[in-house]
């Protein structure tokens, strides 16, 4: 028995870390550029669902939409214990805003099925929008928890029940809810666990088939190797509703600004100078 | 998925708990009033709740002309569910054209959810709002009176403006303290209806809220007439201590930008910036921050500036009223000191 979670992950540009050649000189971002890492938030959604799993029993799966090369951040849920991990990759799906994402998310996970659980990071860097993980529980017509402090207890009665606390901003508030539900972590729910070493060593060559010859896929299938690649029509996505033609949202324009102040003033850093800053100040009644 | 309706009004989302409504509503409402003006049509606000009382009242001062409320006792606390469902009823009802929203935890929470069950388009945490015709680059074709939704993007190297042609209702969450609250004005009249919606009880038992604890705001960055803020130059936990000082000298508080929140030198409740709290104090002291449009579009308004930093193309000169180029762990402590001379001096 136990409980069965799907954790949505995403591989996401650093962009803590942006360097000046990220920027191309018309102001766009050069993605390529930038290191792609696992989004933070969504390692410790990865842990909740390890550590329901631990103190409950059932199973993990991972699952995330990209390119093949995001199949990096679905070897590393394998390093840390999860069971199953798929990615979907389909070039129909580029350009997706969140609507559009949360509903491709939510056909894979109605794909999978049998889940008591899904959980996603509260947000990812590179749009901080917090949007997908509320979208894909109404698309599957289940609770949202968002913004998840700890797990505190589950109950595997009819109907299972969770009881949850979470962070509302001002304070915090404990909750009960029917599962299935989505819920949302926050980074200050857990620690993240390090990679156990003997799953390395098992999944390190463990790959998706678009980032290996035909033959190597066949090779990995019999070593229990080879994750599993869907695309947008194993999961019956209607592709009204995914990529460009499903997202209502449209850039129109993007734009480097260009700062400007007047009247600047450059002080020196020394001891007169920082005086007469001060007194300045003063003088002007802002101290 | 609606389609456009020119005609439809500009809405606020009154967000409100235990009977208080949050700032950041009375904020969009003036807002939603310049934006519905501008349309020539008329401001709404839905409010849901338990016991609503007087609080559409404060709405229609604020700039609101018709107040929808739903008052159900399945409404006490909030649950995103029932919420939503109330929501997505009343702009199935009347169709607005726009509906803003604060960017609040509940916020973030509900609108997502609204937008997915409309199928309508929503962008967070927008900096700035405004209407015009938007041609789409590719069709040729001329949109009329769009909403633009204008926010820093990509971790806030570049300011993105996003439109939706025709999935409306078009909409948005803002930050709190990012649109000024404009007075109040007691005189104003305007509408209350009284909405119910069927089913919510059903949905409401989904998830229950067992315990509820509300802390004090520690920190009150918006109301602060000096901020002395921290960024990634900084260095360190330890080294954020000499902000502190700095901060108390001055008779301020402390801020920090984003870097210095994710590298763990302070708390998020500190952060200023896009996705942190929007302030315009008198002073703002930007100590080992670089500037990026994330942040500034948080601070920009200050009434003064000084930027403290080494490298002297840091993008925070660039809006700032003092600049100082030079190593932090030496500038810091001599304005400590010159600020308690002042002291002494008084």
């Amino acid at each position: 028995m136990g409980f069965n979670s799907i954790v949505c992950v995403k591989q996401v540009p650093d962009t803590a870390n942006i360097t000046s050649d990220a920027m191309t000189p018309e102001g766009t971002v050069n993605r390529a550029a930038l290191p792609a890492i696992f989004n933070p938030e969504d390692l410790h959604a990865l842990e909740t669902a390890l550590e329901i799993r631990d103190r409950f029993g059932g199973t993990v799966t991972v699952l995330t939409m990209g390119l093949p090369k995001a199949a990096e951040v679905l070897r590393s849920c394998l390093y840390r214990g999860a069971d199953r991990a798929i990615l979907l990759t389909d070039r129909r799906a580029a350009g997706s805003d969140t609507l559009a994402t949360s509903y491709i998310l939510s056909q894979i996970v109605r794909t999978i099925g049998n889940y008591d659980f899904v959980f996603c990071g509260r947000q990812a860097i590179d749009g901080d929008t917090a949007q997908t993980g509320p979208q894909i529980a109404e698309k599957l017509e289940i609770p949202q928890v968002t913004y998840l402090e700890k797990v505190i207890d589950l109950k595997d009665g009819t109907p299972k029940t969770a009881r949850l606390r979470r962070n509302t901003g001002n304070g915090f508030e404990i909750v009960d809810v029917q599962l299935p539900v989505l819920v949302t972590v926050i980074e200050t729910a857990n620690d993240p666990r390090p990679f156990a070493a003997r799953k390395v060593m098992r999944f390190k060559h463990a790959a998706v088939p678009a980032e290996v010859t035909p033959e190597k896929a066949e090779e990995l299938k019999a070593k229990g190797l080879l994750m599993e690649q869907w695309t947008l029509d194993d999961v019956n996505a209607d592709l009204n509703r995914c990529g460009m033609a499903g997202s209502p949202t449209k850039v129109f324009r993007i734009e480097s600004i260009v700062l400007t102040k007047e009247g600047f003033v450059q002080i020196a850093p020394t001891e007169e100078g920082v005086t007469g800053l001060v007194q300045e100040l003063i003088a002007d009644r802002t101290l | 998925m609606g389609k456009p309706n020119r005609k439809g009004e500009v809405w606020v989302f009154a967000e409100q708990q235990d009977g208080v409504l949050a700032d950041v509503s009375l904020e969009l409402c003036g807002k939603a009033r310049e934006l519905a003006d501008r349309l020539g049509v008329k401001v709404g606000a839905v409010l849901p709740g338990f016991e609503i009382g007087e609080m559409p009242k404060d709405l229609i001062a604020h700039g609101v002309d018709t107040v929808y409320t739903v008052d159900d006792p399945c409404l006490k606390n909030f649950t995103s569910i029932p919420y939503a469902k109330v929501v997505c009823a009343l702009i199935a009802k009347y169709e607005p054209q726009i509906v803003l929203f604060g960017a609040t935890p509940l916020g973030r929470d509900v609108a997502p959810r609204i937008a997915s069950e409309t199928r309508s388009g929503l962008t967070a945490d927008c900096t700035n709002l405004e209407i015009s015709d938007v041609t789409d680059a590719r069709t040729k074709e001329v949109h009329e009176n769009l909403l633009l939704q204008i926010r820093p993007a990509f971790g806030g190297n570049i300011i993105a403006t996003i439109v939706n042609y025709d999935s409306w209702p078009q909409m948005a969450t803002v930050r709190e303290g990012v649109m000024s609250k404009k007075p109040a004005d007691p005189t104003r009249t305007g509408n209350v209806v009284a909405e119910a919606v069927d089913g919510i009880g059903a949905l409401a038992q989904l998830v229950q809220v067992v315990e509820r604890h509300v802390e004090e705001r520690k920190v009150n960055l918006k109301a602060a007439r000096i901020i002395v803020a921290g960024g990634g130059g900084v260095g360190s936990k330890e080294n954020f201590d000499l902000i502190r000082e700095l901060a108390a000298a001055l008779g301020g508080v402390v801020g920090a930008s984003r870097a210095a929140v994710d590298s763990g030198f302070i708390g998020h409740e500190y952060q200023i910036g896009q996705t942190g709290t929007t302030v315009r104090p008198a002073l703002y002291i930007a100590v080992g921050i670089s500037g990026a449009v994330q942040h500034v579009a948080g601070m920009q308004d200050s009434a003064k500036i000084i930027a403290i930093n080494s490298d002297p193309q840091a993008p925070i000169f660039s809006i700032a009223n003092y600049g100082i180029v030079g190593d932090l762990n030496q500038v810091v402590p001599m304005l400590i000191k010159a600020a308690k001379n002042r002291q002494k001096s008084e």
